[in-house]
């Protein structure tokens, strides 16, 4: 799942139960997550 | 009066443990309304154990430094006998059965519990503002926070309501509130100080241990967590060739000016006292935070799913909200998060291999105003959460022990910390290599 599909099905869900004031903090979660994923130490089956 | 100057008071007879007691609950009377640092007084108990403690010294049985010393607990801790509130609604009902393993190891070292003392709701925050008690306040500028979570241990010590206090540390929790509110805080090495009866943030990056007045009282509450029975600290060091490592890019780019200042002035301090200072590199340092918020937001998110769907209501809104988004963190990105825990652990393994000690801030800013969400450092806004996170979550992430200790004060006579970090499983080390730096790091303790 990329961050962009994940943000938007967990805004929507965040929505769906009420808490529509997640989605700050979702998105700063997405922000973190693109940074993790972009780390080196993060594994890709195609180089390593 | 440190628990030092206190021990040695005490058994001249020229003080009682009652008498100490009855002052720091004198101080407490006086000053927790404004204050708002406990969240239980234990007064008559307190009074109690301390007249048992005077009557054991009379006749010849002394337990050791912590003999007669009253401690405040973060209500985080089971205390038998007592509520464990975590500052939370949630917890309405709870009583403690029996002591946390480290406090039945304080009460056989003779310290007096005093009381619980407030904190951020279930640790999970930096300020001690979102408690169910209301929030706690800097005794050294009661309009701004104390730092958390401990921050009703951090104002107890530092307003003399106790001579020490067991504060809890997943990301910072101890040396934050230690550094803003001019204490010493140390966390030991991960695993060192038994975290069981401790209601949990992360148990992955949950540890145990003091704050206090000095590091000679750092190093005897922390024996006394671990149940040693320790006479005195280990004879000083002479700082003449002590290695000290700072880790410059990452840790020290983003300072407020005045923390800067007093953090140059205190490693000059130490170059002159004859200590060798490298600058060194954590190589993945930027990834710190990344790493650091899936895990702690994700095994908080477990531990917290069953409550927030039964009873949100009880928790603090903005607790709540941030336990919220730990439930949406996916098993991958947890297992990336470990990844990048193990490469920052050699790292910082490796930048000790050849130095004694990490020398680095413990806040990059001073106490943050009561309500403040972001704070300005020179051209840049961050939120107040991830300043005050970023110099101490590392050394959870990784378990290396490490203090803070005051350095000074800011031009608005604000507390500044400086942190040293030691190896694994080294925090004796840790702990000589403090004592030896503490009077050049801190020359001038800060008044209240």
């Amino acid at each position: 799942m990329t961050v962009e599909d994940w943000l938007k099905a967990a805004v929507a869900d965040a929505e769906r139960r009420g808490i529509p004031e997640l989605k700050p903090l979702l998105e700063a979660i997405a922000r973190a997550t693109q940074a993790l994923r972009a780390a080196d130490f993060t594994d890709d089956a195609a180089r390593r | 009066m440190t628990i030092e100057e206190f021990g040695r008071a005490v058994r001249a007879r020229e003080i009682s443990a009652e008498e100490i007691t009855e002052r720091c609950l004198q101080r407490i009377e006086a000053d927790n309304a404004r204050l708002n640092a406990f969240i239980l007084v234990m007064g008559d108990d307190a009074r109690q154990q301390a007249r048992a403690l005077d009557r054991e010294l009379a006749a010849g049985r002394d337990r050791g430094p912590l003999h007669g010393v009253p401690v405040s607990i973060k209500d985080l801790i089971d205390v038998r006998g007592t509520p464990t509130t975590a500052a939370s609604r949630v917890r309405d009902g709870h009583v403690a059965e029996h002591d946390a393993p480290a406090i039945a190891h304080l009460r056989q070292a003779g310290a007096i519990f005093i009381g619980k003392t407030n904190l951020h709701e279930f640790a999970f925050g930096t300020t001690s503002e979102d408690s169910a008690f209301g929030p706690v306040r800097n005794p050294h500028d009661p309009s701004r926070s104390p730092g958390g979570s401990s921050g009703g241990s951090a104002a107890s010590v530092a307003a003399g309501m106790a001579l020490a206090t067991i504060g809890t540390d997943t990301g910072g929790s101890i040396r934050i509130p230690a550094a803003a509110c001019g204490i010493v805080g140390l966390k030991p090495t991960y695993g060192e100080v038994s975290a069981e009866g401790v209601v949990p943030l992360s148990r992955a990056l949950d540890h145990v241990g003091p704050l206090t007045q000095s590091v000679a009282d750092a190093f005897f509450v922390h024996h006394a967590l671990q149940g040693d029975h320790i006479g005195a600290t280990p004879a000083p060091m002479p700082l003449t060739g002590v290695r000290l490592a700072v880790p410059r890019a990452y840790f020290c780019d983003l300072l407020d000016d005045d923390v800067r200042a007093r953090f140059e002035e205190a490693l000059g301090r130490l170059r002159s006292a004859g200590a060798h200072v490298d600058d060194i590199a954590i190589h993945h340092a930027n990834d710190i935070a990344p790493v650091y918020l899936h895990l702690t937001l994700a095994d908080a998110a477990a531990y917290h799913a069953s409550t927030l769907e039964r009873m949100p209501e009880r928790y603090t809104p903005n607790v709540r909200l941030r336990l919220e988004t730990g439930r949406y963190v996916l098993a991958e990105d947890y297992v990336r998060a470990l990844a990048g825990r193990d490469v920052l652990r050699r790292e910082v393994d490796a930048a000790l291999a050849q130095h004694d000690v990490l020398v680095l801030p413990t806040l990059p800013i001073p106490a943050p105003p009561i309500g403040a969400t972001s704070v300005q450092v020179g051209s840049r806004t961050d939120s107040v959460r991830n300043l005050m996170l970023r110099l101490t979550q590392l050394f959870n992430l990784t378990g290396h022990p490490a203090m803070s200790i005051p350095a000074g004060t800011t031009a608005s006579a604000l507390p500044c910390g400086v942190q040293l970090v030691g190896c694994r499983a080294q925090t004796d080390a840790l702990l000589r290599v403090a004592l030896a730096c503490e009077a050049h790091i801190n020359p001038r303790p800060a008044a209240v």
